[in-house]
């Protein structure tokens, strides 16, 4: 029984198979970058940003059960701690980023243990007003925070070993895509972890959880900060790709966006918060594109993207109620059957 | 103290508006369990078809009823073509279908009328009252805000504790499947319920127009603060919506002009986190045990 062959071996492991995605999505990613040009490139690190946030926010609402209108505000924490640190205290990008998970992460403390005596809508309208009232934060204190216009930094150098010509774009799409890997790694790791179960067990029913010996608050409480250690590293990513944090960067929309990318991608799979981060990023330029391939009145292609993307919003969620990764696996599982059917009638 | 005086006054009427839009988002929260974020383009649009009648008839009453009967109407298909697909759907469904709405409303409202804000007259005078020689910061016209929203607020309570409809509107929203065992046309009450919550709406978004401008995404503020009042006073009680949004009108009415104005969200948060931290359902929340 203890013969076990190389690939079985990889399917027992968790941290084999997280190993190797990481490896592989490593690779893939460079490969793409390899062939994208600037914009494109910065285009990817928005992607991966979004992934980082995108995946730690799933985990909160698709495996504990709660809900977050407040990442935003979770975001501008770790941009404007990379910022700081960055600029004013001259630390390096890793430090830097780090510091951004750990502060975030602290900040999420107090967040998430509120929020775990809160529910539903109460606990989605006390994350919102997180996500409204922090940026006033950077008004109050512009001495700190620069005001309405914020913070910049100078904009990460590529190091030396990669080239004279190597792109700043496809340097800071590199870093940001590192960053998403980090996330996937870590977050693969504990979903498939005790942890992870017990977050389910509290998400599927709370007294059935604690009658089995957890701790219902304190698995939710966690599950607010690891989130928020995830968001604060997208947010300290955001802040190193733009080069600067100001609180018109993460405004509402931005919370609400976020929470739109974890239900279109399909809650609680890290597949479905990369379909997320896809969709995010290439929607809008998307329709942004159709709109103006038309020749229409100024008012009409100004605003005909923003209509295309609550159309799709609206479609998409009538259409595939549990996401683009529910889609994913329904075809997946129908195509299977449908091969299991041929087989049978041959 | 006249400075406190004229802060309670202009609290009062901008926390009566704040609890016209806590009411729309309680009724549809009681009718569906859904928290209707695309209630700020619903009374956008709504405040926009008054502002195009008023400017074409010249009658400003013509408008305001017209705008009350496009919400009516506007909430009722809106159930009915959209949310009646999503009610069996997972809760967060129902969020993103309304945050999709939300965004194809003030689009559309930008392709018809352009993203420049207008001004959007008043009822009633804005100049204040002159009481013993001072000017106070509290005109006919809110009064008239006061007054309306007493009046649907107390509509309301009417509807729901005194009429058979309101019995079977209750019925419907706290047990669907008993409801429709009885004889409770649910859907139909359901749909009633956001055209009445979209009614009140537009209320809120025809009364609160003149004091900011109208263009597609102006009454977001008013909408997050609805929401916190809304919260605060407990997402289940109608009584509740109202007191939330008088409580928090006056509240920040005094951050400010104390503070400044910058400062409001914030204490928004804060207002909205200690109320929870004490009563983790609103003020006004029947307490229930959670469901087993």
């Amino acid at each position: 029984m203890r013969r076990l062959g190389g690939s079985a071996a990889l399917r027992r492991s968790t941290l084999l198979r997280s190993l190797g995605l990481v490896a592989a999505g490593a690779v893939v990613l460079a490969l793409v970058s390899e062939g994208l040009g600037a914009y494109d490139n910065l285009e990817l690190a928005t992607g991966a940003y979004y992934f980082a946030v995108l995946a730690g926010l799933t985990v909160l609402v698709g495996v504990s059960g709660q809900i977050s209108l407040g990442h935003g505000g979770l975001m501008a924490v770790g941009a404007y701690t990379v910022v700081l640190l960055i600029g004013n205290e001259q630390w390096a990008l890793v430090p830097a980023l780090a510091a951004a998970v750990v502060v975030t992460s602290l900040v999420g403390i107090p967040v998430g243990a509120a929020a775990s005596r809160l529910r539903g809508p109460y606990l989605a309208g006390a994350t919102l007003a997180f996500a409204v009232g922090l940026p006033a934060l950077a008004d109050k204190f512009p001495a700190t925070f620069g005001g309405e216009n914020g913070l910049t930094i100078n904009p990460p150098t590529p190091p030396s070993f990669l080239g004279a010509s190597f792109e700043l774009e496809r340097w800071e799409a590199w870093i940001a895509c590192a960053g998403a890997l980090i996330v996937l790694f870590v977050l693969y790791n504990l979903l498939h972890s005790g942890f992870g179960r017990a977050l389910r067990a509290v998400r599927d029913d709370e007294i059935a959880a604690s009658l089995c010996g957890l701790r219902v608050g304190r698995a939710q409480t966690l599950a607010f900060i690891l989130s928020a250690g995830c968001a604060g590293l997208g947010g300290g990513l955001l802040a190193v790709v733009l080069q600067l944090a100001t609180p018109g960067a993460f405004p509402l929309e931005l919370s609400l966006t976020l929470l739109t990318g974890v239900v279109l991608g399909g809650l609680g799979s890290l597949a479905g918060a990369i379909w997320g981060a896809a969709v995010l990023v290439l929607l809008p330029s998307w329709t942004n594109d159709l709109a103006h391939s038309f020749s229409l009145s100024a008012n009409v292609e100004n605003n005909l993207p923003f209509a295309i993307y609550g159309l799709v919003l609206i479609g998409a969620m009538l259409v595939w109620p549990s996401g683009i990764q529910g889609g994913v696996r329904e075809l997946g599982g129908r195509l299977r059957r449908l091969r299991a059917h041929r087989v049978a009638e041959r | 103290m006249t400075k406190f005086i004229d802060l309670t006054l202009n609290g009062v009427s901008t926390g009566a508006i704040y609890a016209a839009v806590a009411l729309a988002l309680v009724l549809i929260w009681r009718a569906t369990r859904i928290i209707n974020f695309a209630q700020g383009a619903m009374l956008m649009i709504t405040t926009y078809i008054a502002s195009a009648v008023i400017n074409s008839t010249g009658s400003y009453w013509f408008g305001f009823v017209v705008a009350l009967l496009s919400g009516l109407i506007l909430g009722a298909v809106i159930e009915r073509v959209l949310i009646r697909r999503v009610e069996s759907a997972p809760p967060l469904n129902a969020v993103i279908v309304a945050l999709g709405l939300y965004t194809l409303l003030v689009a559309v409202a930008g392709m018809i009328w352009g993203n420049t804000p207008r001004s959007f007259p008043a009822a009633f005078s804005i100049r204040g009252y002159d009481i013993g020689g001072t000017r106070v910061l509290f005109a006919p016209n809110d009064s008239f805000i006061v007054l309306v929203v007493i009046a649907v607020a107390l509509g309301l309570a009417l509807l729901f504790r005194a009429t058979g409809l309101g019995l079977q509107m209750r019925a419907a929203a706290f047990q669907p499947e008993v409801a429709r065992l009885l004889g409770v046309r649910v859907g139909r009450m359901f749909t009633l319920g956001w055209a009445l919550a979209a009614m009140a709406g537009a209320l809120a978004g025809v009364l609160v127009a003149p004091s900011i401008f109208l263009g597609p995404n102006d009454f977001d503020p008013i909408l997050i603060i609805g929401f916190v009042a809304a919260v605060v006073g407990g997402l289940d009680s109608p009584p509740g919506a109202v007191i939330g949004g008088v409580g928090l009108g006056l509240g920040l009415s005094y951050v400010s002009g104390y503070e400044g104005s910058a400062l409001v969200p914030l204490a928004a948060l804060v207002i909205l986190v200690f109320v929870l931290m004490v009563r983790p359902s609103g003020l006004f929340s029947s307490t229930q045990g959670r469901r087993v």
